[in-house]
């Protein structure tokens, strides 16, 4: 039986993966993406809607029974343009956006079987793409005006490569000694190659983006400085999310605790699952507990059982149905091993004479009848406190917004919770300073940084156009 | 690439290279650090600044040779450059007048504490400095240390030069003597540190340690560089490197410096036999 004859308007065709006994034992891309028959295949399946709904998830407003048309009839270069028209970094997005969440969520055919995979099919274009040779789109004429963007993640790359478009001079500053914050540090090889986002990169590049790494902004210079000493006409913030929280409870800094955000760190950015052939160590355990349940949980638990851990357990105080992280990583970890400890609480971590993490004291929880938002609190059940033998611990509670900028920038808005302050054009209260991504949501997903960073742009270029900065 | 425009040998395994970073030398100031970076398989780790030269655009980095890391900086060369150097990191010290200072330096910390007494001196405090070593031919940066303090003195472990002992034992008799300060800075091992800051705590004198924890970004991102300070967590990088002596909890501190001791060991075998095998 070929694939043609399996082909049902209401079954999505699945993506081909690697085994879970085979991948839990490399860092290689999990999902290996469809081939040219699948992609038609599954495009097929598109109604083509006169009022499309899933245009309106997308946070971008990618024209996607435009682009699904143009994949079907085999015009994978035309197909891939009209994504590009709205979304510079179509081979990450298709990979990591919750699609499931944003623009399948509105599918009409979800109502009756799978929504069309649209991420995937996006996915498929980029990756033709990048084999096949990327075209460079039209750049106007130079303006002369030079914009700074601080930050080289998903809301700085998307506003650099609009910005130089239009025609204007961009630098981009990044910290890191790579460019890509979260696609680089944070997001393991396993979900986005990292030669993925080295691609997206070298597109931005060629576009005409100066990308200055090991360039902490806040130290290096202050946003002032970059206006008035460095010729900076306008300034994008794009720095993201920064200090890990840990939930200061007691033995939390013996050894063998990481921050999710430090565990990522040394093994994306720094290699450490090829140490000693590249310098920086991590140590693993035996029996890992990572604390959360969001993607970073998620990413951080399947990266520890690759470096060798044999028992990985994920600690929520809610339960399965509140899980933030996407089901279909949530399923991915479940395939390959990942045991997932529900209604439980860490309050203490004991160590040995060492100052080795040994022990986990815990206290189960139950959900709460609905408050009047509908949502189920957990609370903890009394004297229910238990513990478990791990070695190692990856706190994955989330982070704060990085506050270097706000702390060096007199005079710019700031919200209580460290999140910079923007108007609907993405304005800061500092003339020709704008903002975008976590920095200014807090922690979202890459696609509404992207989402941001254009529309900061668009913002830019009329405010160089006009020099007009109206309050 | 920052390239390397000096190199010397100030003791056995401790090493003194300035690179050509400009921007960094234009902003930097006393107690602020950088991370490198020495090659594309390397790890990040962070170097007290221990001078810089705004117009001639170069930093001046003092390190002790302990593991691959800084092996592999210590075999570049003038001419050869460092891959990453990002800074300056860290909130600077403090510096002001506060009438009479005491500078505590020991082993590679006394290149760390010049630029500190320097600036401690130029607003016009009366700056006293103790340096120490293990021994004579460790001890760095005392011509650089004599010409900005107004007493100096020297202490090695073995007592091959000045008072035998340590530096926390030269304060000690400096204070049972009378010499009373306004302030107390102090950087070098953690041990040290922490001996410091009991010294001077019945003393009730204001003590600043400048702390050297393991770091990956340096900037605030990954936590790794945690240390208690009265009881709360905080990060190094971002939060310090200067906290009041009197709060830190040494004993984390020294427990995570050596998280990944057997690590670095395994990989330090490793890089000596690469070595003996070339």
């Amino acid at each position: 039986m070929s694939n043609r004859d399996r082909w049902d308007r209401f079954k999505a065709v699945p993506m081909p993966k690697q085994p879970p006994y085979e991948r839990i034992r490399n860092f290689n891309e999990v999902a290996l993406g469809y081939s040219e028959e699948q992609a038609i295949m599954e495009a097929e399946r598109c109604l083509q809607c006169a009022n499309p709904q899933c245009v309106t998830g997308c946070p971008v407003e990618i024209d996607i029974p435009g682009f699904i048309k143009l994949l079907r009839e085999g015009r994978f270069r035309e197909a891939i343009m009209k994504i590009k028209e709205k979304n510079s970094l179509p081979a990450v997005c298709g990979r990591v956006c919750p699609q499931e969440d944003q623009c399948q969520k509105n599918c009409t055919l979800g109502k009756r079987g799978d929504p069309v995979q649209i991420g995937r099919l996006e996915r498929f274009l980029a990756d033709w793409e990048r084999k096949h040779g990327v075209e460079l789109p039209e750049r106007m004429s130079s303006t002369g005006m030079r914009v700074a963007v601080v930050g080289s993640g998903p809301a700085g790359l998307t506003a650099a490569g609009e910005l130089v478009k239009l025609g204007h001079e961009v630098v981009v500053f990044e910290a890191l000694h790579e460019p890509g914050g979260v696609l680089t540090y944070g997001i393991p090889e396993f979900r986005l190659p990292k030669s993925i986002v080295q691609a997206e990169i070298d597109y931005i590049k060629r576009l005409g983006v100066t990308i200055k790494t090991d360039s902490l902004i806040g130290r290096l210079y202050t946003i002032e400085e970059l206006m008035n000493d460095e010729g900076f006409d306008a300034v994008f913030i794009g720095t993201g999310a920064g200090p890990p929280t840990f939930m200061g409870i007691p033995g939390e800094n013996l050894c063998g605790i990481y921050s999710a955000n430090e565990f990522l760190i040394r093994v994306n950015l720094m290699k450490s699952f090829l140490f000693p052939k590249w310098d920086t160590p991590i140590k693993v355990g035996d029996k890992v507990a990572v604390i959360g349940a969001g993607n970073v949980a998620m990413d951080a638990s399947r990266c520890a059982l690759r470096l060798g851990a044999r028992e990985v357990h994920v600690i929520y105080r809610r339960t399965r149905a509140e899980m933030p992280a996407r089901r279909e990583e949530v399923e991915n970890a479940e395939e390959e091993g990942v045991i997932f400890d529900f209604l439980t609480l860490p309050v203490a971590y004991y160590g040995d004479e060492r100052g080795w993490v040994r022990k986990m004291e815990c206290i189960k929880m139950r959900l709460s009848e609905p408050d009047e938002s509908g949502r189920r609190r957990p609370i903890p059940v009394e004297d229910s406190n238990f513990t478990m033998d791990f070695d190692t611990v990856i706190v994955a509670i989330g982070r704060r917004p990085n506050p270097l900028i706000q702390q060096t920038t007199p005079g710019l808005k700031v919200a209580k919770d460290g999140t910079i302050i923007v108007d609907e054009n993405m304005r800061t209260s500092f003339e020709g300073v704008y903002a975008g991504g976590d920095i200014v949501t807090g922690e979202a997903t890459v696609i509404s940084a992207m989402g941001s960073g254009k529309k900061a742009a668009k913002a830019i270029h009329i405010y160089l156009m006009n020099k007009k900065w109206v309050k | 690439m920052y390239r390397i425009v000096e190199k010397r040998e100030l003791a056995s395994r401790v090493k003194l290279i300035k690179v050509s970073a400009p921007e960094i030398a234009r902003k930097a100031k006393p107690g602020q650090f950088v991370i490198l970076r020495v090659n594309h398989v390397g790890e990040r780790f962070p170097l007290t600044l221990a001078d810089w030269n705004a117009e001639g655009g170069t930093i001046t980095l003092v390190f002790l040779e302990v593991g691959v890391s800084t092996r592999k900086l210590g075999e570049l060369n003038v001419g050869d450059s460092i891959l990453d150097v990002v800074g300056p990191l860290g909130n600077p010290t403090e510096v002001k007048y506060y009438g009479s200072v005491c500078v505590v330096g020991g082993g590679v910390g006394v290149a760390a504490a010049y630029p500190v007494a320097k600036a401690l001196k130029e607003v016009g405090n009366k700056v006293t400095s103790i340096i120490g070593a293990r021994t004579d031919a460790l001890l760095i940066f005392e011509d650089e240390m004599e010409k900005c303090s107004d007493a100096l003195y020297v202490s090695t472990d073995d007592g091959t030069k000045g008072y035998k002992g340590f530096v926390s034992d030269v304060l000690r008799s400096l204070l049972s003597e009378g010499h009373s300060f306004d302030m107390i800075y102090t950087v070098g091992p953690a041990v040290m540190m922490r001996a410091v800051a009991e010294v001077t705590r019945p003393h009730k004198i204001k003590t600043i340690a400048s702390l050297n924890p393991l770091m990956v970004d340096g900037m605030g991102m990954c936590g790794a560089c945690r240390v208690s300070v009265g009881g709360k967590t905080m990060f190094v990088c971002v939060d310090g490197p200067d906290f009041d002596a009197h709060e830190v909890d040494f004993a984390e501190l020294i427990r995570r410096q050596m998280a990944f001791s057997s690590e670095e060991k395994m990989a330090l075998n490793l890089w000596e036999a690469s070595k003996r095998a070339v």
